[in-house]
C-alpha cells in the first residue's frame, strides 16, 4: 500500500534527477571499473583456489603421495589417478561403479519415497482443513528441527534388533543392508519432504481450485488435475535434494555398514581415503573427489535458477 | 482474494464443500495416512524409544541378542554425567562444547552477512562488465557436496603440503623468511602462529580456542557467504531506483543513502537468513569431523559431531540417547529465541 501512495511522488522526481546523475557520474569511469574489476577478480581467485588446487592435484602422477608443490598444470601431469581410482579406490576389494551404485540406489529410493509420500501430505497441510492440524504440523516442524543425528541412536538399535534367518544367505540383519539405511534416511528426508512442498503449494494461487469448485471437482480431483500438474517443479527440485543428501550421506552409512564392504557408498570410500591411517596418494583422493562431486555439482549449477525457487525451507538438514 | 469477495456467496459455499467441509475433513486424513503411518514406524517411534533409551545404561553388549542381556535402569543418571562432564571418555566437557558451539555458529554467521552483503554490492554496482560470469562463478561453493569441500579443505590446510602452507611459504619467501617458519599445523597446533592476528586461548577446560577454530572459519566463509550474497542480491534488485533520486535530490551523502535505503531494504531479508544460517551453521558437522576431528584436544568438538562419536565411537547408545534429548532441548530453546527475533524484525517493515 505504501509503494502505491510513494509512486506519483517519485515519478515527478524522476524527470529532474535524470538530469543530476548524468552530471555527477560517468567522469572517472574508467578508473572505478578498473577498481571494481580489481575486487571481483580478487573474489574469483578465492573461489577458484581450492577447485584449482584440488583439480590439479588429480592430475599428479601417483608415485608421489604427496604433491611437490604449488602449480596449476604439475609436471608430469597424468590421468592414471583417475584410472586408478575407477578400478578400486581404496583397500576394500570394491570399484568405483560398485561404490557408486550403491550410493545412487539409497539416493534415488529414498528421495522417490519422500517425495511421492510426500507430496500427499503436503496437499493435506496446504489446502484441507481438519482436527489437528496445528498439531501434526509442529510434530513435523519438531522433527525437522532435529539434526539427523539425533535419530541415529535408536535407529541403529531399532533395526539392529531386526534378523531374519535366510535359508541360503544365511542371517540377514536390516541394520547393516542397504534397505536398513534407506529407512533411516527417509526418516528424515520425509519431514523435509512435506514442509518444503507444502511451502511451495502455499504459493500457489487458489483462483484454479476455486474454478474447479466450480465446476464440482471435488478434493481428489482438484490434486490430481490441478496441485499435481502444477507442482512438478518443486517435486524436481524436492527430490533433487534429496537425492544429493543421499548420494553423500554419511553418518548412517558409516554407522550402520562398517562391517559390510559390498554394500559400501562413495562417501564411506572418501572418508576411508582421509582417514588418519590412510596411505591415499592425494592425487587418487582428488580425483576420486573430483568424481564423487561431478554430477550432483553438474546438476544443480545448470538449474540453479529452478533450484532456488522450487525451495520453500532452505536446505535438507545435515 | 479478490476473486471470491466479487461473488461471495455460492462460490465460498462450494469452495467449503471442496475444501473445508465434513467431507474434505475426512479425505484430509486419508492423505495424511501415507506420511505418518511412515513417520510413526521410523521416526516417532524410535525417538519415543530413544527417551526411554536415555534412562538405560545399554551399551554395546546389550545389542548381541543371543547374550540377551537387559539393559540396566538408570534413571537420571545418564543426564547428569552428561550435565556435569562427568562421562569416562576423553577431551569431554560439557560447558566448552556449548559454549565452543555457540561461538563457533555466531562467529560464522556474522562473517558471512557482512561479506555476502559486500559482495553482493560489488555485483550490484551499476556498469560491472562480466557481471552474469562472476554471478556464476561465485556460485561454485554451494554446488559442491559438503562432504567433499571439508574433506578437501583438510589437505589445503595440511602441514607439509597444504596449499596455505606452500602459499604463505611463496609469499614468505619475497621478505626473505625461511620455509621452515610455513610448517603451521593450523588443525592440529593449539599455539597460534601468530597471535596478534589469530588470537588463541587456552583458557582450562571451559574455554579454549585453538588454531584449528580459524582453519574452519576460513573454510566455512568460503563455503557461506555465497547464499548470503545471493539473498542479497534480491533483496538490493528490489529496492525502487526513485527513492536513491530522491534522496540525492535532498543532498543525502553516499553514507545516508547506504544506511537510510540500502540497509533499510536488506534488513528484512537478511534477518531471517542469518538465523537460519544460525541454526545450519549449529550444526555442522562435515567440517568439524573431517578438518580437524574435533580436536585438538576435543576443542573443536560440536554438540552434534560429540553426538556421533557417543554413538559411533564410545558406543554407549544409553549415554548418547540422552545426549540427543538435552540436544533437543538446545535446539528448542535455540528455535524459539530465534522465531521471536523474526517476529521481532517482521513488524520492520517498509
Amino acid at each position: 500500500m505504501a509503494t502505491i501512495a510513494q509512486k506519483p511522488l517519485s515519478a515527478g522526481i524522476r524527470t529532474r534527477s535524470r538530469f543530476s546523475l548524468r552530471s555527477t557520474r560517468g567522469g572517472p569511469g574508467l578508473l572505478r571499473q578498473a577498481v571494481l574489476q580489481a575486487l571481483a577478480i580478487f573474489v574469483l581467485l578465492t573461489v577458484l583456489f581450492p577447485i584449482v588446487w584440488v583439480v590439479s592435484l588429480s592430475l599428479d602422477p601417483l608415485n608421489r603421495s604427496r604433491p611437490e608443490g604449488l602449480s596449476i598444470i604439475p609436471s608430469n601431469a597424468t590421468l592414471e589417478a583417475y584410472g586408478q581410482v575407477l578400478q578400486r579406490p581404496t583397500n576394500n576389494p570394491i570399484s568405483f561403479a560398485e561404490l557408486a551404485f550403491n550410493s545412487l540406489k539409497i539416493a534415488l529410493s529414498t528421495s522417490l519415497v519422500s517425495v511421492l509420500i510426500g507430496v500427499f501430505a503436503a496437499y493435506a497441510f496446504s489446502r484441507l482443513r481438519f482436527r489437528g492440524r496445528e498439531l501434526l504440523m509442529l510434530v513435523i516442524l519438531g522433527v525437522l528441527m532435529l539434526p539427523t543425528v539425533a535419530t541415529l541412536v535408536p535407529l541403529f538399535v531399532l533395526l539392529n534388533s531386526i534378523r531374519v534367518e535366510l535359508p541360503v544367505l544365511g542371517e540377514f540383519n536390516l541394520r547393516q543392508s542397504l534397505l536398513g539405511v534407506g529407512l533411516a534416511i527417509v526418516s528424515g528426508l520425509l519431514p523435509f519432504a512435506i514442509w518444503n512442498l507444502k511451502g511451495y503449494l502455499d504459493t500457489i494461487p487458489k483462483d484454479l481450485e476455486e474454478a474447479a469448485a466450480v465446476d464440482g471437482a471435488d478434493v481428489h480431483q482438484t490434486f490430481l488435475r490441478i496441485i499435481l500438474p502444477l507442482s512438478l517443479p518443486a517435486l524436481a527440485v524436492t527430490g533433487f535434494l534429496g537425492f544429493i543428501a543421499g548420494w553423500t550421506e554419511f553418518y548412517f552409512t558409516s554407522t550402520f555398514l562398517s562391517g559390510s564392504v559390498p554394500n559400501h557408498t562413495l562417501a564411506l570410500a572418501l572418508y576411508a581415503m582421509v582417514g588418519q591411517f590412510s596411505s591415499t596418494p592425494w592425487s587418487a583422493f582428488s580425483a576420486f573427489a573430483i568424481l564423487f562431486a561431478v554430477p550432483p555439482a553438474l546438476v544443480y549449477f545448470v538449474a540453479q535458477r529452478w533450484i532456488t525457487s522450487g525451495l520453500a525451507i532452505g536446505a535438507v538438514k545435515g | 482474494m479478490t476473486a471470491t469477495t466479487a461473488n461471495p456467496g455460492s462460490l465460498r459455499s462450494r469452495l467449503s464443500r471442496a475444501t473445508g467441509g465434513t467431507r474434505s475433513g475426512r479425505a484430509a486424513y486419508l492423505y495424511l495416512v501415507p506420511a505418518f503411518v511412515v513417520m510413526g514406524i521410523i521416526t516417532l517411534y524410535p525417538l519415543a524409544f530413544q527417551v526411554w533409551m536415555s534412562f538405560t545404561d545399554m551399551e554395546l553388549r546389550h545389542l548381541n541378542l543371543r547374550l540377551g542381556e537387559q539393559p540396566q535402569f538408570l534413571g537420571l543418571e545418564n543426564y547428569g554425567n552428561i550435565i556435569a562432564s562427568a562421562l569416562a571418555i576423553p577431551n569431554y566437557d560439557f560447558l566448552r562444547l556449548i559454549v565452543y558451539n555457540l561461538w563457533w555458529a555466531l562467529s560464522n554467521v556474522g562473517i558471512h552477512l557482512v561479506l555476502g552483503v559486500a559482495i553482493a554490492l560489488l555485483l550490484n554496482s551499476k556498469g560491472l562488465w562480466f557481471r552474469r560470469f562472476y554471478r556464476a562463478m561465485y556460485i561454485l561453493p554451494v554446488v559442491i557436496p559438503p562432504i567433499i569441500v571439508a574433506t578437501v579443505w583438510k589437505n589445503v590446510f595440511d602441514r607439509d603440503f597444504g596449499a596455505v602452507n606452500l602459499l604463505l611459504a611463496g609469499a614468505g619467501g619475497f621478505i626473505g623468511l625461511p620455509a621452515e617458519v610455513f610448517q603451521i599445523d593450523w588443525l592440529r597446533q593449539v599455539q597460534s602462529p601468530i597471535e596478534w592476528l589469530l588470537p588463541t586461548w587456552d583458557g582450562g577446560p571451559h574455554l579454549a580456542l585453538p588454531l584449528a577454530f580459524y582453519a574452519m572459519l576460513v573454510t566455512n566463509v568460503w563455503l557461506g557467504w555465497p547464499l548470503n550474497s545471493v539473498v542479497a542480491t534480491g533483496a538490493l534488485q528490489s529496492i525502487p531506483h526513485e527513492l536513491y533520486e530522491a534522496a540525492e535530490m535532498d543532498g543525502a551523502s553516499s553514507w545516508a543513502k547506504f544506511r537510510h535505503i540500502t540497509l533499510a531494504y536488506l534488513r528484512p531479508a537478511m534477518i531471517p537468513y542469518a538465523i537460519y544460517g544460525f541454526v545450519v551453521t549449529f550444526n555442522l558437522f562435515h567440517l568439524s569431523f573431517f578438518m580437524s576431528n574435533g580436536g585438538p584436544e576435543g576443542r573443536t568438538e560440536l554438540l552434534v559431531t560429540q553426538a556421533y562419536r557417543l554413538a559411533n565411537e564410545q558406543r554407549l547408545y544409553g549415554v548418547a540417547a540422552a545426549f540427543a534429548v538435552i540436544m533437543f532441548f538446545i535446539l528448542l530453546a535455540i528455535t524459539l529465541v530465534a522465531n521471536r527475533m523474526t517476529k521481532a524484525t517482521r513488524t520492520y517493515s517498509l
